[in-house]
Order: C-alpha cells, then sequence, then structure tokens
C-alpha cells in the first residue's frame, strides 16, 4: 500500500524549472514508450484496460464530477479555481 | 533476498560502463536501487530495472494502485528520473509505465528475443530530444463573461444580454484564428527542424492546470543540435497574436517516439 516514492508537494505555485506538470509526464507515460509484450505481469489488453480507465479518470474529475477513488480529496491543488 | 520482488523495467539502452556507473547512482520506483539487465547473448543492450515489491505490483494491486492520482505521480515521477537520468548519458528508449517482469531472467530473454527491433529504435533516436508544443485560447471555452462591461442601461435587458454574448463570440473567434495562424508557424518551424510529430490528446480535466483552454497537444523529435533553434523559434510563435498563448515543454526523453515496429504477436 505503500507509494512508490515520497509524493512532491504540490505547491499550486509555478513549479521549478526541471518539475514537470503531472498531466505533461501522463500524456507521455501513459500513451508513449515501448511497449514490450511477451512476459508481462499485466497482459497487454490489461494495460490498454488501466489507461483507458486512468485516461478517462484524468479528464473527467473536476468538481461537478468529483474523484471516485478514496484520498484523492481536498488538498489537492490542482483542481479547478 | 529477492522473494516477493518483480523486475520492473524503465528503460532500454546500449550498454556501457558509464551508465552502469550512473544508474547506480539513482532511486527509482519504491525507492529501491536500480540495476542493468544484460541479455545472455547480444551485450550490446541493457535494461535499466529495479527490483519491485510483489504485494504492489502483481496484477490485481497494481491496477488498484494506478487508479489512485498520489501513487501514479510517484510512480511516474520515479520512472521518468530514472528514464531521464539514462537519457543524460545515453540514448534511451523508455518503455511504457509499470513495465513488470517475473525477473531479470525474464527480462534477458525479451531483450534477446527483441535484439535487433530494439536497437533499430535506439540508432533512430540517436541525437534527438523531444519537445512539447502546446497551444492555449486566453479565454475559457465556457467562460462565464469576465469584467463584463457595465449593460447601457438605454438597452432592454434582453438586448444587453445579446450584444453582451456576441462581444464574446466575437473575441473566441478572434482567438481561434490566432490559434490556428500560431498552429501555422509551429508547423513551419517544424518542418525546418523536426523529424517526427506525435499529437497528445488535448489537456482538460483536473490536471489540465494551466490557464486557459488547450487546443493543441503534439511532440515533436527534433535533432539535438536544433533543439534551441526549435524551441526560440516556437517560442515567438504567438507573437503578434492576442488571445492566446504557445508553451513548449522539454526537452523530453522520446518518450511519445519510442516505438517498435508492430510484430504482430496476435495478428493472423
Amino acid at each position: 500500500m505503500n507509494p512508490p516514492d515520497a509524493v512532491p508537494a504540490r505547491s499550486g505555485n509555478p513549479l521549478p524549472q526541471r518539475q514537470v506538470a503531472l498531466i505533461d509526464l501522463l500524456d507521455r507515460l501513459l500513451s508513449g514508450g515501448v511497449v514490450l509484450t511477451g512476459d508481462l505481469v499485466l497482459s497487454i489488453a490489461d494495460i490498454d484496460l488501466v489507461r483507458i480507465s486512468l485516461r478517462a479518470l484524468i479528464v473527467s474529475i473536476s468538481e461537478q464530477n468529483p474523484s471516485p477513488w478514496p484520498g484523492a480529496g481536498p488538498g489537492r491543488s490542482t483542481g479547478t479555481p | 533476498m529477492t522473494a516477493g520482488s518483480l523486475t520492473y523495467v524503465y528503460a532500454v539502452a546500449r550498454h556501457s560502463v558509464a551508465l552502469a556507473e550512473a544508474t547506480h547512482a539513482v532511486t527509482g520506483v519504491t525507492g529501491s536501487p536500480v540495476h542493468l539487465v544484460t541479455p545472455a547473448r547480444h551485450r550490446a543492450l541493457v535494461a535499466v530495472a529495479g527490483l519491485v515489491p510483489e504485494d504492489d505490483f502483481r496484477e490485481a494491486a497494481l491496477r488498484r494502485h494506478l487508479e489512485d492520482l498520489d501513487w501514479l505521480e510517484a510512480l511516474a515521477r520515479a520512472h521518468d528520473r530514472v528514464v531521464e537520468a539514462t537519457a543524460a548519458h545515453t540514448t534511451v528508449l523508455p518503455l511504457r509505465l509499470a513495465t513488470v517482469y517475473l525477473d531479470d531472467d525474464r527480462v534477458r530473454a525479451v531483450l534477446d528475443d527483441r535484439h535487433d527491433l530494439l536497437l533499430d529504435a535506439l540508432e533512430q533516436l540517436d541525437g534527438h530530444v523531444e519537445l512539447g508544443v502546446k497551444i492555449y485560447l486566453d479565454v475559457a471555452s465556457d467562460s462565464p463573461p469576465q469584467a463584463a462591461p457595465a449593460p447601457d442601461p438605454s438597452l432592454s435587458p434582453g438586448r444587453a444580454y445579446l450584444r453582451h454574448r456576441r462581444a464574446e463570440q466575437d473575441v473566441r473567434t478572434a482567438a481561434h484564428l490566432a490559434a490556428e495562424r500560431a498552429a501555422e508557424r509551429v508547423e513551419a518551424i517544424a518542418r525546418t527542424y523536426a523529424v517526427r510529430r506525435a499529437r497528445h490528446r488535448i489537456q482538460e480535466g483536473e490536471l489540465a492546470t494551466g490557464p486557459g483552454t488547450n487546443v493543441s497537444n503534439d511532440a515533436y523529435l527534433v535533432p539535438t543540435a536544433h533543439a534551441d533553434a526549435f524551441l526560440t523559434e516556437v517560442t515567438q510563435s504567438a507573437d503578434g497574436l492576442s488571445g492566446i498563448h504557445v508553451d513548449v515543454t522539454g526537452p523530453w526523453a522520446p518518450y511519445s517516439f519510442a516505438t517498435l515496429p508492430d510484430l504482430d504477436e496476435d495478428a493472423p
């Protein structure tokens, strides 16, 4: 249940030069990168499902349509103003 | 010691001593160290990998974790950190997020199996970086009237409303035209400097925090020698245009261009 690493504080202020925006990173990590099949623990179909479900989450979360998962409540500073 | 671990693969690169030293110092996913996996037969390639807890990265657990945005962010940033550290030393072929194998031997087998394709892909990316270009309308697409002019008292409320809507519409139309003009300029710059383009989806939703409305979100593969010129010119592509802005990101490791030719493992 531990997160993979410490989550950097999200201040809502302009990010330092090398702290890339999460959305730009996810654009690349969820649709880019070589997909090596053959022996994935997740089958490729599963990966696609995860990706689709993630994408839906990423584009659909708003105040009108709040987060469906726990632990992502207020406190996140990336929401609409 | 490795019981209960899986092998997470960040990227593939050509083997080098410098890379081994560089990646040794990097912290990967779950804070775990990074090691290089060398294939059994072909020694030119390595996988940049790390051990991750099986409990967190088995199918069900991973799927559940990936829907926790904080967990996903930590994973994404760790993945990117390792890929960037690799890119600082050599051409890198990033793998899709959360590529997990049962153990290092399985990774060796895949490297051997795909050796030629992986090497080709690396060669195509040699000496290139990825740059992102996003165009935004400064007006929100469904913005409520901002700084609405005081209604003309001589107008009926209905006419005042219509006049106001029309003024809003004009601003929006002008901004769209400006965005098209900027997109044309970016395309011209790309024809000069870039070798490939990838289109990403328009950014919207909670994570799209930039001001304005994103109307295009592209990535370009640019020779490193031209990256500064590309960046400078694209940054200026909104000059003289009002109601829009252009945002350049990168240089990135070539995530958007890391692809292998379709192997069609399930082809007829």
